[in-house]
Formats: structure tokens, sequence, C-alpha cells
């Protein structure tokens, strides 16, 4: 391909903005690392910008020394788990049925399924029958309740449907059911969509708190994020401060850092492998979605 | 149809046919049950919760048999309406939907832009995959790392603004700055995933045109103005007007995780308002009430907004 007659310039400008916006983005990062691994006394003095000052790691050893933290963060694991299996087994149970042409119903279906992508009865009405289910408060209000994501239902269906069907019906030829072909033949064959999803389910549960601040008055399975939100807010009250255990006030700053640290993490950790094959996913959802 | 009697269209499921049919294929009907089990229970059936937004509610009484509201069942409408905060969250909600709008929606454009002009494909990919990174991030988290980025004397960005010879800013505790920390903070979370789709459109641009452009001496700027933006502008236009259609919407964790006491005038949004009246206050027929305001709004604006991307000759949503 034939260039533009581009200035050397003008590359060295636009590389120039890419490295700003990278900074912009990691530096704050590491700005909470340095600040996580400082001590409180090298915080308060203004002497931490984005290298440790005076390194120690008691920010961390509170954390992973406190049963509150290690507990939630073993909660917070735990529930990934469970609700990424019970979203990916009901997603790929919505997803499958619906790729048959000779589904009868299947319009029905569909229409039932993507109308409440765009209308939902809204937070109060589902506040009201989670409590007359007597679901708040229990663990099952954090899996249940948004197990199906319409949108990556559609990435799944999507995907499905560039299977060809001739190897469908091959397989029915010889006698398989719908259950065995979906075993034998689709599952095997959508293992990056599989992958995908389950990361997206994962990190949705991971970074989610709203439905815990609703629904869940039990501290004991407060999710992490949870967690770190009263501990953020904990500066500004006193009540809360001393609910969360937090008796020395200097050591704050570090335990926020560090906290934060420790629910970013598992983001960081699985991204290498999330970013691998999110742009598929994104785009097949932008172009049918 | 006027020739089928009542019996055969009440035998018409058991015909011979349908029987064989059912008969290979009701395991995915069984499969479905599931899902359509949860869509119906937990999306559907919430949906009888809303005739509280014209009752009175009361604990002991199932939803049927609760007693309607005055003023014709509008009495929570009007009360709304006469609500102090309320009006301050659909003001904040509106405000904040427009700013983002006008901030955030020409921002991964422009980053798109950017990034397609980058000569270096393997950096390209590295500032991709580092952009996208702050969508993965929870707004609690980000919320976290903004408190200590920011704090008023300790933050390293007021540090900065220190040595430099600058006051310290009050970026999350004082209202207009928090409105603009609020729509950046936004930008920096999404502009990189936002860039996803306009990439993938850029992708479908010939590049002989490209070349033809070259050769007839056009420069950078020319064949972006000429080539690029044309090739992003059916794109364009749809995510407009669906983000037309989104304006009062309302996020719950964003305003939620950077808001605080100090900022509340603006930081109360109408998802905000419902949790504190209706689920801290239990007000739930005024919240229920606002929530289904909120709704009907939303699915009219995109009504409006999928018609009017069909009127520009776009795919629409439906």
């Amino acid at each position: 391909m034939i260039k533009a007659k581009r200035s050397k310039f003008g590359d060295a400008v636009v590389v120039f903005c890419c490295f700003i916006l990278i900074l912009l983005c990691l530096l704050p990062m590491v700005n909470i690392l340095a600040r996580s691994l400082s001590s409180s006394e090298a915080i308060i003095r203004n002497e931490v910008t984005l290298w440790p000052k005076g390194l120690n790691f008691e920010a961390y050893r509170f954390v992973l020394t406190d049963a509150k933290y290690t507990w939630s963060l073993i909660w917070t694991a735990i529930l990934t788990v469970i609700c990424t299996i019970v979203s990916m087994v009901m997603t790929i149970l919505c997803a499958y049925p619906l790729i048959y042409d000779k589904l009868k119903g299947r319009r029905f279906f569909n229409t039932l399924i993507l109308l409440t992508m765009y209308f939902n009865a809204g937070t109060i009405p589902t506040y009201l029958l989670l409590k007359d289910l007597h679901m708040l408060n229990k663990p099952v209000v954090l899996i249940i309740p948004n197990c199906i994501s319409v949108f990556y239902m559609i990435i799944m269906r999507s995907f499905f449907y560039s299977i060809p069907e001739s190897l469908r019906e091959s397989a029915e030829i010889d006698g398989a059911g719908p259950i065995r072909i979906l075993i034998n033949i689709y599952l095997p064959l959508s293992k990056p969509v599989l992958a995908t999803l389950s990361l997206f389910y994962a990190v949705g549960r991971w970074n989610g708190f709203s439905d815990a601040l609703m629904f869940m008055n039990d501290r004991r399975f407060h999710p992490i994020q949870l967690l770190l939100y009263n501990i953020l807010k904990s500066v500004t009250s006193i009540e809360v401060a001393t609910q969360e255990g937090f008796t020395t006030p200097g050591l704050t700053d570090t335990i926020q850092a560090a906290t934060v640290m420790f629910a970013t993490v598992p983001i960081l950790l699985v991204y290498p492998w999330l970013q691998k094959h999110f742009i598929t996913g994104a785009t097949l959802g932008a172009v049918k979605g | 149809m006027k020739t089928m009697t009542v019996k055969t269209i009440l035998l018409k499921p058991f015909s011979e046919g349908n029987r064989k049919y059912f008969k290979e294929y009701w395991t995915l009907y069984l499969m479905l049950a599931l899902p359509i089990a949860f869509f119906v229970i937990f999306r559907y059936i919430p949906m009888t919760y809303i005739q509280i937004a014209f009752k009175k509610y009361r604990i002991v009484q199932n939803v049927w048999q609760m007693p309607w509201a005055d003023h014709h069942g509008f009495e929570y409408f009007i009360k709304a309406f006469s609500n102090r905060d309320f009006l301050h969250a659909l003001r904040n909600t509106v405000m904040l939907n427009l700013l983002d709008l006008v901030v955030g929606f020409p921002a991964p454009i422009i980053l798109a832009l950017l990034l397609n002009e980058l000569p270096f494909k393997r950096f390209k990919r590295f500032t991709q995959t580092v952009v996208y990174l702050p969508h993965f991030l929870s707004w609690i988290i980000i919320s976290g790392l903004a408190l200590q980025l920011f704090a008023p004397t300790t933050g390293l960005v007021n540090i900065v603004l220190n040595r430099m010879g600058v006051a310290s800013v009050p970026f999350l505790n004082d209202p207009k700055h928090w409105v603009w920390t609020y729509v950046l903070l936004g930008v920096w979370q999404s502009v990189g995933w936002n860039t996803i789709i306009y990439l993938a459109a850029l992708t479908n641009i010939n590049p002989e045109l490209y070349e033809a452009a070259a050769i007839d001496g056009a420069g950078r700027f020319r064949s972006i103005w000429h080539i690029t933006l044309p090739g992003l502008r059916p794109t364009i236009v749809v995510l407009l007007i669906l983000s037309l259609g989104r304006f009062l919407s309302s996020e719950f964790d964003r305003p939620y995780a950077l808001g605080n006491a100090l900022v509340s005038s603006v930081s109360n949004v109408i998802a905000t308002f419902v949790y504190t009246y209706g689920i801290r206050g239990l007000q739930f027929s005024l919240t229920t009430a606002v929530g289904l305001f909120q709704s009907v709004v939303c699915v009219i604006f995109l009504v409006i907004a999928n018609a009017l991307a069909k009127k520009f000759g776009e795919r629409g949503l439906w």
C-alpha cells in the first residue's frame, strides 16, 4: 500500500499522544501501589508520588491477617466461581435451543427475552419481589436474580449460528438428539466464546456491588467490593471507621490503598486472557445487538 | 381460517405432524424451561409490582389488594414532582448525561483516529491493551484510585500542582470540581473500550481509497477528513442517536461510588434517589412511581431514537 506523504513530525505527535494516554491509564495504578507500600508518615508528609517511601508491607500484613478481609476475599472468590458456572449453564441453555429454525414458538421466546433489554420493572419492584420470595439477605440473592445477561446470550447465540448447520443436520440423520449434538459438537467448537463469556461473567461478579448493597444486609456475605466501599467511605464517617476496625488513623491511607490493590489484582491477572478474546466478543455483540 | 371449526383448532396441537415434532424436539423445550422461568420470574413478575406506583403501599397486604392512591392513583407522581430531592436528582441526571454526551461521545472517535494513525503495529496493539484496561475496573476501585490520586493534600495530583505553585484543587469535595472529575473519570474508564466499535468500522474502509488520495497528493488531515470520517459516519450516527435515547437513564454504581456528603447536591441522580428513598427510606410507592417515570421516558426516547436512526438510512435496534 502506498502511504500518503506522512510527515515524520506528524507520526511523532501521534506516538507522543498515545504515550501520554498510556501514562494516564497506568500512573493511577502505580501511584496506589506506591502508597500501599509506603509508610503512613511519608504519605502525610506528601512525599509519596510514584515510588514507595519508607518501604514496608504493614498494610498488606494488616489486610491478610484480618479475618474480615481474608473471609471477604475467599467468599467473593467462591461466589464468583458459583456465579460463573450458573450463568454459563443458563446462558447455554437459553442460547442453544433458539438457533433451531424449526423450534416452534422461537419468535415468541426471542421477543420475550429481548424485551427485557429495553424495559425493566425497576429497582423497587425487583426488591419487593425478592422480599416476597424470601431471598433477601440470603447468599442466593447474589447468584440468581442477574444470572443471565441478555447481551452475552446474544453473543453466544451468534457464535452458535456461525457453526455450519450441515454439521447439525448430519448428526441428526445419524440419530443424535439435541442434547447430544450440543455436548458433542457445539460446545467443543465454541471454546473461545465459552472462555470469553465465562471471564466476562466472572469479572462482572467480582466487580459487582450494587446488588449486595441493596439486597444483602448480612455483613458476612458482603463481597469484596462492598467491603472496599465501606472502607473508602470510612474516612469521612467515624462510626463506620470503628465498625470496620480502624483505630489507628495514620494507617488508613495505606490500608485503603492495599485493599484497592487486593480488589484489582485478580482483574489484572485474568486481563491477558480476557483481552485475547474480548474484541471478537464485543464486535460480535455490536453487530448483532 | 373461517372454514376451520373449533374442533380442528383445539385438536391442532395434537395432530400427527406435531406429535412427531415434539417427540423429536421436546428436549429443546426442557432446556429452555429454566431460562424462560428465570425471565418470567425475575423480569416479568416484577412488572406486576409496578402497580404499587398507583397504590398505597401496605406491608401486610398483597400487591393486588392494596388500596388505590389519591388523585386517581397519581398521588405519588404528584408527590415526586413536588419533592425537592427528586427534582434535583432529575436535574443532575440530565446534566451529567448531557456532559457525558458532549465530552464522552467525541473522545473515542478521536482516540480511534489517533490509533488508526499510529505507524507501528505492535505499539498500537500495546496502546489498545492498556487503554481497554480501565473498562474492567469496578467503579468502587476507580473511586478508590481517585480518592488517593486526588486527595486534597497528600494526593499525587495535588502534590504536583503544589510543586508547580498552584493551590490544591478539591476535585472530589466541591460540587463544581466534582462534576468535571466525574465526567473525566467516565471518559478515562470507557474511552478505550468505546473505540472498539469504531476501529471495527475502520477496517471496512477500502485501503485503495487512501492510496488514491495519496497519489492525488492528499496529506494526513485531508485523508482523515475525506476518507476516514465519512467511513465512520454510519457508526457515529447510530451511536449518537442511541446515546440521545439514553438521556434520562442513570447509572447507579458510578455516582454512588464517587459521591460523598459534600457534593450530594450534584451527585444524587434518579438511581441513587430510588435507593435512598426506597430501600433505605421504605417509601416504596413513591420510588416505584419515580422508576416507572424513568423507564417510560427511556422507552419513548429509545423508540424515537430508533425511528430517527432508520430515517437516516441506518440499521436501527429492531
